[in-house]
């Protein structure tokens, strides 16, 4: 589904990824781990196609088609959904219209009609069952004034929503207590399908005891130093990064 | 008198075209004479050259051209009824008006009205005397104590260019009994395609308790050329918002100025610029605290494309007396284009020390990472882009009691700014 | 309530410390300005004749203009006739080392806390002191040589760095650029010069100290900063005045000229002598003060501290002109009894992704006028300029006034420019919270006032800022409630 291939990228004069390579299937899920500053969440955007990060060097093909070539709404449109590390807030935009503009923009893009107002309202109650949201977290201003938890909550029921085909979740741990982390992780289990392939970008394991990684890829110096099972997440959980430092420094 | 103004043929060509009265108007016309037209070294309208564009487009001793309009339905607000009173060319025109006395003293302005050119002041500024000395015709709106109005107040004010320019000189007086209340909308429009210039004079007396709505929507695709002094005293606990939204006009000029002389007044005044092509729209403002526990709250926002230029000037003044005053004020904009251009200018006087106030400003584009956010969940550039601006304009537009002047003022933002969605 | 205003009166009721004169013998020319006067002190100082040809056009174009009267100060008519434009400290003609020196004068330098013998200076500071019109003694001087630096009196550098001198005098501010830097510009006696060469990062601050001690004397002193291709210089600038009754004038300027890569950071602590409690006396202060950032990434951060004068009419400003160039403006200013302060800065924006940032901190008491006046201007050219501004009031007392007045003119679409001001007075929670832990009000007033100015306070040298939190602590004893 996702063929990265040489991948180098800057953001003004930083070279942040260096010659990254990954292959994901569909019905996969990968977690990218690393220390800070490894460019993990240079490697969400660069797929999500933030316009700040320039690519330098390499290609990333996603289902046939060159995925650096295409607009942001273009790539969602293909299916490739970001969960934000920073979820914005965009204050007098009700999540509910912003939904509802990009649920259809999306549906246009893939050739389908518009939802209908009624269509539309149930396939939303449908989902936020699916994160416990509530309905009155969802006619406020998007995400505006949202606890952390809430805000990583609504990432994954407009994750729902848009039902993609590869997610990208960046840092979607960070800044949950165990409970939110539970809800957060029960609904993307809930969306994983053998059609679907999920990216989990995390600097810890905790996230992966709930969703159940096949490939682990640790990511140093803007390229993947080594990749395993599940196993290398918990080795990593147990011994820290230096190790991995030590040995990329031994090559 | 003055040897530092020198009688510039605009001036003369006003002068000549002002009949000579007595009294309050011979004086106003001697302090017209004096002041002259502000230059481009006037700070007040440092950034506004309404005395250039006049000479360019005007010939005042020329009068205004027979005008014969007997249809104004197009430019109505839908669903609003109200009572209607229609001026063309600064002429209160009594068979297009239609309004009864069921609620409040409607009659054509005389000068005789109590506190009349008591709250304008003519003597600093020169297009107040200019109108003091001209004004033809305008309304005389009065509310009894314990009243309160259902039906608005819709003044239309109609330029008939069709032949020649036009020009007009519209004078008002709103009083406001105790525990009163009324809804005042003001409307600028054209028919025709010559210049024409509007300068209108509202003065307004708010007593105890009463609570005023003023809307001026100046939405004019006519060649509008416009000057307004609105100045509204307000008494003890009395309340005051005012919704000033201007989407067209080649210059237009507000003043803008609320005196809250009672304690416990409360005011808000918003305003939402939506520009583009070559229109110049510079409100000046003015809340003076004068009395203490009161509070001011002031928003005006602005989108500005095109050539299009938006000049905002916001006093704050908290006199000695006014402690406890809260005094908050914010101006924030949107440049779309390379050409669009912002003068902001925000001032606090403050000598008063138990006080709360603030203003803020801000220039600059749609926020980059909320654009990134919409595009990234599938929303194309264009629709996100409406998106954010309506969402900016919204803030202003929120202030807006629900009914049909809010779904007026929204679906005409909506057009502008293209919104589909 | 009663409580705090007698502190507040306690507070605000704090003499003058540096109010004392100094017998020194001096030397001046008569009252008055003309033509003569002019070339009298050109004379004096043996000038090039270019320099005395700089002087009287920039007399003849003062003639033809106006003083300002839009600051929102009043202050009674000056009479220009009435000011004597030259005073120096009769000495002999060429000092050699600081032996040489009056001994009257060290004294007079050593009372205000400024030490010209080298050995007893906190080493880190090179100090050019500037008594009346002309420089006394620079410190330093030799070490800075080794460096290439060049720190002298303007004088000096006049008959030492012509060719420099030459080059930028008026270049940054025009000898015609506004009514008292015109009158600056003919009659200026003396001030600091300062060139850093390319590379140089100056090891030490460089610091000017300016006092005026002769009666119905002006000062008119002149600084010109040159900082070459990446270079770096710290500067400090201090001053006091005796406590006369009647006013007295100082219009100086100070001419800030960065070039590519260069940085200057510029620091004042302006305590001249401020009138008496009735508002009698105390200095008028006209000063211009504007850096030109040339060059790209070039960067000059002004700070100022004032607390004195009675009238000040200021407005440090940056033009940046170079891509990526940056200014800075930190500011706090007191003013009580019946100081009037109109202060602030230009930020003029021609170059791409230019910066600049804005905080000024007012405190008015007594029966005192502060203003903050400030310019934003991004000109059409300023692709991606920044700017943010916070300008804050604070309020003791109910006869003083807070002014704010923000100019903000935005050329390009894709400059970002925010501004953001608060008037409020000091928080008496706030207080009550320090009374509770036991602090007395006084103590608490301090605590909260050096609170709100930290940001500022924060942005001057160690030394400056001990001075500076001493300086506002005194200025405002006592005042709040």
């Amino acid at each position: 589904m996702l063929s990265i291939k040489n991948l180098h990228a800057k953001i003004e004069d930083n070279q942040i990824l260096n010659g990254l390579n990954l292959e994901v299937k569909a019905g996969e899920v990968h977690a990218i781990m690393g220390p800070n500053g490894s460019g993990k969440s240079t490697l969400a955007s660069v797929l999500a196609g933030r316009e700040e990060f320039e690519v330098t060097e390499g290609t990333v093909d996603y289902l046939g088609k060159n995925l650096l070539e295409l607009a942001p709404e273009e790539r969602a449109r293909e299916g490739v959904f970001l969960a934000f590390q920073y979820p914005v807030e965009i204050p007098g935009v009700s999540t509910i219209n912003f939904m509802k503009t990009a649920v259809n923009q999306v549906r246009e893009g893939r050739g389908q009609a518009p939802l209908d107002a009624v269509s539309f309202l149930s396939l939303m109650k449908e989902k936020m069952k699916l994160v416990e949201i509530d309905q009155s977290l969802l006619n406020r201003s998007l995400n505006e004034g949202f606890s952390g938890g809430e805000k990583k909550r609504n990432e994954i029921f407009q994750m729902a929503m848009l039902e993609p085909k590869l997610a990208i979740l960046d840092e979607t741990d960070s800044g949950l207590d165990i409970d939110a982390l539970r809800i957060v992780a029960n609904g993307v289990n809930k969306l994983r399908d053998k059609n679907k392939a999920i990216i989990v970008v995390t600097h810890y394991q905790r996230l992966l005891e709930y969703i159940v990684p096949d490939f682990v890829h640790v990511l140093y110096k803007g390229k993947i130093v080594k990749s395993g099972t599940k196993d290398l997440a918990l080795e990593l959980e147990a011994k820290g990064y230096d190790w991995i430092k030590d040995e990329v420094a031994v090559v | 008198m003055s040897t530092l103004t020198e009688t510039t043929p605009l001036l003369a060509d006003i002068l000549a075209s002002i009949k000579p009265g007595a009294g309050l108007r011979a004086d106003a016309l001697a302090t017209l004479e004096q002041l002259g037209l502000p230059g481009s070294k006037s700070e007040e309208y440092k950034f506004t050259p309404i005395t250039r564009v006049l000479e360019k487009n005007f010939s005042f001793s020329d009068g205004n051209h027979e005008t014969n309009i007997s249809n104004i339905g197009k430019f109505l607000i839908p669903d609003l009824e109200g009572n209607i009173l229609v001026f063309i060319n600064g002429i209160f025109s009594e068979e297009l008006s239609t309004y009864n006395h069921e609620e409040l003293h409607i009659k054509p302005i005389d000068g005789k009205e109590k506190g009349f050119a008591s709250l304008a002041d003519f003597k600093s500024d020169a297009l107040v005397a200019w109108n003091t000395a001209a004004w033809t015709s305008g309304v005389s709106l009065d509310v009894s104590a314990n009243t309160e109005v259902h039906k608005p107040v819709i003044l239309h004010y109609i330029n008939d260019t069709t032949h020649s320019a036009a020009k007009s000189f519209t004078r008002n007086i709103i009083r406001l009994g105790k525990s009163s209340k009324l809804t005042v909308v003001e409307k600028q429009d054209t028919i025709g395609t010559h210049a024409g210039f509007s300068n209108v004079v509202t003065e307004g007396f708010i007593e105890s308790n009463a609570e005023l709505h003023l809307y001026s929507i100046q939405a004019d695709g006519g060649k509008r050329f416009h000057f307004g002094q609105t100045t509204i005293w307000q008494d003890r606990n009395s309340r005051v918002n005012t919704f000033t939204l201007t989407l067209d006009g080649k210059l237009i000029r507000n003043n803008l100025q609320l005196i809250l002389d009672g304690e416990g007044c409360e005011s808000h005044m918003n305003g939402l610029y939506i520009l583009q092509g070559d229109t110049l729209a510079d409100n000046h403002t003015v809340v003076d605290h004068r009395k203490p526990n009161a509070n001011s709250n002031e928003l005006y926002k602005g989108v500005i494309d095109g050539n299009a230029k938006g000049v905002f000037n916001g006093k704050i003044y908290v006199r000695p007396d006014a402690q406890k005053t809260n005094a908050f004020q914010s101006n924030r904009n949107i440049l779309l284009s390379d050409k669009a251009t912002v003068n902001t200018k925000p001032q606090l006087e403050i000598w008063a020390d138990d006080v709360k106030c603030s203003h803020g400003c801000t220039t600059g584009q749609l926020d980059e990472e909320a654009m990134f956010y919409l595009q990234a969940r599938g929303i194309s550039k264009v629709t996100a882009r409406a998106m954010m601006l309506y969402a900016f304009a919204g803030e202003v537009l929120n202030t807006v009691d629900s009914g049909p002047l809010r779904n007026y003022f929204d679906s005409m933002i909506s057009e502008r700014l293209h919104k589909n969605f | 309530m009663s409580k705090d205003n007698q502190v507040l009166e306690e507070l605000t009721s704090k003499e003058y410390e540096h109010g004392w004169t100094s017998n020194i013998e001096m030397e001046s020319a008569p009252k008055g300005l003309n033509e003569d006067i002019v070339r009298f002190i050109s004379a004096k100082k043996n000038e090039p004749e270019w320099l005395l040809e700089w002087r009287l056009k920039a007399y003849r174009h003062w003639l033809t203009m106006k003083e300002p009267t839009w600051p929102n100060v009043s202050y009674p008519k000056i009479n220009y006739q009435d000011v004597i434009y030259y005073a120096a400290p009769k000495q002999k003609a060429k000092v050699n080392s600081l032996d040489e020196v009056d001994p009257e004068l060290l004294k007079t330098f050593e009372k205000l806390g400024i030490s010209l013998t080298e050995q007893k200076r906190l080493t880190g500071i090179a100090v050019d002191a500037v008594l009346d019109s002309v420089s006394v003694a620079t410190t330093f001087k030799e070490k800075l040589g080794e460096l290439g630096i060049i720190f002298c009196s303007f004088s000096e550098a006049v008959k030492e760095h012509p060719e420099l001198i030459k080059k930028y005098l008026g270049s940054v501010v025009p000898m015609n650029d506004n009514y008292f830097a015109a009158l600056n510009s003919a009659v200026f006696s003396d001030g600091s010069f300062c060139y850093i060469p390319k590379g140089v990062r100056c090891p030490m601050e460089l610091s000017t100290y300016f006092r005026i001690n002769a009666a119905n004397t002006g000062q008119f002193e002149r600084t010109l900063i040159v900082a070459d291709e990446g270079s770096y210089v710290s500067y400090l600038e201090g001053c006091t005045a005796p406590q006369r009754d009647e006013n007295q004038l100082h219009a100086a300027v100070v001419e800030i000229y960065a070039m590519k890569n260069a940085q200057v950071k510029y620091s004042t602590v302006q305590n001249w002598y401020p009138g008496d409690k009735e508002g009698k006396g105390g200095i008028y202060n006209f000063v211009t003060k504007r850096a030109l950032c040339f060059g790209d990434h070039s960067k000059v951060s002004w700070t100022q501290v004032e607390t004195g004068s009675s009238i000040t009419w200021k407005y440090p400003s940056c033009v940046l002109k170079g891509d990526y160039s940056s200014g800075e403006f930190y500011s706090v200013a007191v003013t009580n009894n019946y100081q009037q302060a109109d202060t602030g800065t230009k930020m003029i924006h021609i170059g791409k992704n230019t910066k600049s940032r804005i905080v000024s901190k007012g405190i008015s008491a007594g029966h005192s006028q502060n203003s903050y006046r400030g310019q934003v201007h991004i000109m059409k050219r300023a692709e991606g300029a920044r700017n943010f501004s916070q300008c804050d009031s604070l309020l003791m007392g109910d006869k003083c006034g807070a002014h704010t007045f923000p100019y903000i003119d935005v050329e390009n679409n894709s400059a970002k420019v925010e501004h953001e001001a608060t008037t409020s007075k000091i928080g008496e929670d706030q207080i009550f919270y320090c009374l509770q832990r036991g602090i007395d009000e006084e103590s608490a007033v301090a605590l909260i006032v050096n609170g709100y100015a930290k940001e500022v306070l924060n942005q001057l040298p160690m030394e400056f800022a001990v001075e500076a939190q001493k300086l506002l602590a005194l200025t405002l004893e006592g005042s709040v409630g």
